[in-house]
């Protein structure tokens, strides 16, 4: 019987006091993206790996054109800033202001996602021409994936930074947060993924 | 920042289901998840090990006569993918992992409950799906390896639902290992240093690292598999200008640690085991933490071992076989803290200790016939024979599946607060250890005169040794019926094991048997000194 008293008393104060935790969320999503990043770099070390022992046939075509991923390139690096300050807008409270800045950078990845679509309908070769081919569309296919997929949580997270009944406020950073480091991993996958595929 | 828990919101106790029917509900709490791992693990080990004997009846006479040889192959292919992914390297992390790792630290719960929950619920599914796609034009048949041009050309939706299959389950393993991650480093009780973790703790850390690094790898290799075998690619065809090569570094890039996630968690659990029924500290706890560290670095370099006749280059074979030899000394530094943590101590000769010895055994001689394959002119004459088979056998089965059995020996009245009887769990372990042996040690001998791997008929000559070892497997078959027996007579009137039946020290024993719903019942104990056995006796406790 006095352990069951006890036991009850125990959870009765159990209610009363609120738990903490350090929020390890972060945390979390940088191991996560660490395990995403190691796709990647599978991927890379199959299309460098080709590159070196794999020759192509003999009339194989593979050139590729600079201006479109260059532009593509600066939408991101552009974009990276621009949620940056939607970020600082939120801390200051500036739901407005940051929702502003979200909407921009949604648009930007889209503006990204059309030119990589136009990129792909001009380009002199299809998916299963060559190794080349084949190894540049799954590549620049996978990131164009985590972009689409990035710029529909900015959209959404631009939604929840509304100022009447938006979940997003200074006291509540995390999911725009998290959002902003996966694009900056995003963009920064962008980069390498430039210099190895088109500059290389 | 930090993040409140309102208990109100948490302990909604009311609505979830009672009893047994909870292990069928999307559960958040790590011990229902573990228990959820461990039994759906044993249905997919009693659907492997049904395989197994199947492909060891085909094997006891040299012809083809038991089953179709394309039949042979889906077999084949379909036991070690359901071994491998459905029964190990879930139950060894998710079942163990999620049931001890929040004892450990002290902690309520995983970091992310409610991802360990997804984690878990995608691997019935993606089980399933793998078993029925024998139905679908019958499963996969390039083997749990499926290396290309086999994966390519074999019927291809058996194959890629196999890869969708894989797919899952490595998804599942991430975010397993990310959960790990997070509760290990960051869900540790105030004042709980992390050299005061047991050992566990650290295999665990140690696995997962090594699942977030190498199964993303996987999933990519996998992916461009399927795009070869859907949309006509040829990254892994050489008649498309591919490369199959390719393909085996990238694997073999996952599938090596798979190895270390496979048995890493074994040598976690064992060092849990054996000081409790030996009565004495862990030896060499530093470097029990050190080597596990090490073999996780060195897990990851040796990958091409696996590939000495595949065109390697000299230079490579040089690397890989020398960083492969390098990871003989740290297991060998754990080899003899464990049985130096045995040297002397008050041993109690039950289940739990048996298979724990065991597989100290097993895993010694599936280590040496390792070093011995990292060789490159003795792995060049045996590659692809049964004496690799041999010697993963030795090291999967004769080490983590004894260890599995070990620890649901030495769990179990923890986990349902009764006692698994100790004769049935002799006769349990002196069947399943004289049939291991007895099916698999021949087996060397089979492979060094030449018998090939994944085949279904072989030279007369060898027939006699195969029948022993299908006998072996007869007897391993058979050892599951007193396991079987036991478990469910003890569920039913088992002795009442007490909080503590074991007197052991690490946290999990210090809370009721079954534990609460939150482990603990107000704070979670601190316990600075988990083998603290030597200081308990002299203390006079």
């Amino acid at each position: 019987m006095t352990t069951l008293d006890s036991s009850k008393e125990i959870q009765k104060n159990n209610s009363e006091v609120k738990e903490t935790h350090e929020d390890f969320r972060m945390f979390g999503l940088i191991t996560f993206l660490i395990a995403d990043g190691m796709t990647f770099a599978g991927f890379f070390a199959a299309y460098l790996t080709y590159k070196a022992v794999n020759p192509l046939p003999d009339g194989a075509i593979y050139e590729l054109e600079l201006p479109i991923p260059t532009l593509n390139t600066i939408l991101l690096l552009v974009s990276s800033a621009t949620f940056h300050k939607a970020g600082k807008a939120l801390l200051k409270d500036n739901n407005s202001d940051s929702q502003k800045w979200l909407f921009i950078t949604a648009f930007l990845g889209i503006i990204f996602l059309i030119c990589q679509l136009f990129e792909y309908f001009h380009l002199p070769f299809g998916l299963t021409d060559n190794l080349f081919a084949s190894t540049f569309y799954a590549l620049t296919g996978f990131h164009g994936l985590h972009v689409t997929l990035g710029t529909l949580m900015i959209l959404i997270i631009a939604w929840q930074s509304r100022i009447n009944g938006g979940r997003l406020t200074s006291q509540n950073m995390f999911p725009l947060e998290a959002v902003e480091l996966y694009w900056h991993f995003v963009d920064g996958i962008w980069v390498i993924l430039f210099i190895i595929l088109y500059l290389l | 920042m930090t993040i409140s828990i309102d208990p109100q919101k948490t302990n909604n106790e009311s609505l979830q289901p009672k009893g047994w029917l909870r292990y069928f509900s999307f559960s958040l709490d790590h011990k229902v998840i573990g228990i959820q791992y461990l039994v759906c693990g044993f249905l997919f080990y009693l659907i492997g090990g049904t395989l197994a004997s199947a492909i060891r009846i085909e094997l006891a006479s040299p012809m083809s006569d038991f089953m179709p040889r394309d039949v042979y192959n889906q077999v084949l292919t379909l036991h070690g993918t359901i071994m491998i992914f459905l029964w190990i390297v879930p139950v060894v992390n998710g079942a163990f992992g999620n049931y001890l790792i929040p004892f450990y630290v002290g902690a309520r719960d995983m970091a992310f409950p409610r991802l360990n929950a997804v984690a878990f619920w995608l691997i019935p599914p993606s089980g399933l799906m793998l078993v029925a796609s024998y139905f679908v034009e019958g499963a996969a048949q390039a083997g749990w390896t499926a290396y290309p041009p086999l994966s390519i050309t074999t019927p291809q939706s058996g194959q890629i639902i196999w890869i969708l299959s894989v797919l899952l389950l490595g998804g599942s393993s991430i975010f397993g290992g990310i959960n790990f991650i997070a509760t290990i480093i960051k869900l540790r009780r105030p004042g709980l240093k992390l050299m005061q973790l047991p050992m566990y703790c650290w295999a665990m850390l140690g696995t997962s690292l090594l699942v977030v690094l190498s199964t993303p790898v996987l999933a990519g290799t996998l992916i461009l598999l399927s795009f070869d075998i859907i949309a006509n690619t040829g990254f892994f065809n050489p008649v498309l200008g591919g490369n199959v090569v390719v393909y085996q570094h990238l694997f073999w890039f996952y599938s090596h640690p798979a190895v270390y996630i496979m048995v890493l968690p074994a040598f976690g659990l064992v060092s849990e085991i054996l000081p409790v029924h030996a009565r004495k500290p862990l030896f060499g706890y530093t470097t029990m933490v050190f080597s596990i560290m090490g073999i996780v670095v060195l897990g990851l370099v040796v990958w091409a071992h696996h590939m000495f006749t595949s065109g390697t280059p000299p230079w490579m074979r040089l690397f890989f076989t020398i960083a492969t030899a390098f990871i003989a000394v740290p297991t060998g530094i754990k080899f003899f803290n464990w049985v130096a943590t045995l040297w002397g101590g008050k041993i109690s000769i039950n289940s739990a200790m048996l298979f724990s010895c065991g597989f100290i055994i097993n895993f010694v001689f599936g280590g040496i016939t390792g070093v011995a394959l990292a060789q490159v002119p003795f792995d060049i004459h045996v590659h692809d024979t049964y004496f690799v088979v041999a010697h993963f056998h030795y090291i999967v089965y004769g080490g983590t599946v004894f260890i599995i059995f070990s620890s649901i020996y030495h769990w179990f009245p923890k986990v349902t607060g009764k006692m698994l009887s100790e004769k049935l769990g002799i006769l349990h372990f002196i069947i399943t250890f004289i049939g291991f042996n007895l099916c698999f040690a021949p087996q060397h001998w089979l492979g060094l005169n030449g018998m090939p791997r994944r085949v279904a008929e072989y030279d007369p000559q060898f027939q006699f040794v195969n029948q022993i070892s299908s006998l072996g497997a007869l007897l391993m078959a058979i050892s599951t019926i007193p396991f079987l027996i036991n478990v469910f007579l003890s569920l039913r009137d088992g002795i009442v094991a007490g909080d503590n039946p074991w007197n052991a020290l690490t946290p999990e024993w210090l809370t009721s048997s079954p534990p609460p719903v939150e482990n603990w019942e107000g704070e979670a104990p601190l316990v600075e000194e988990p083998y603290g056995y030597g200081k308990q006796f002299s203390e006079g406790k």
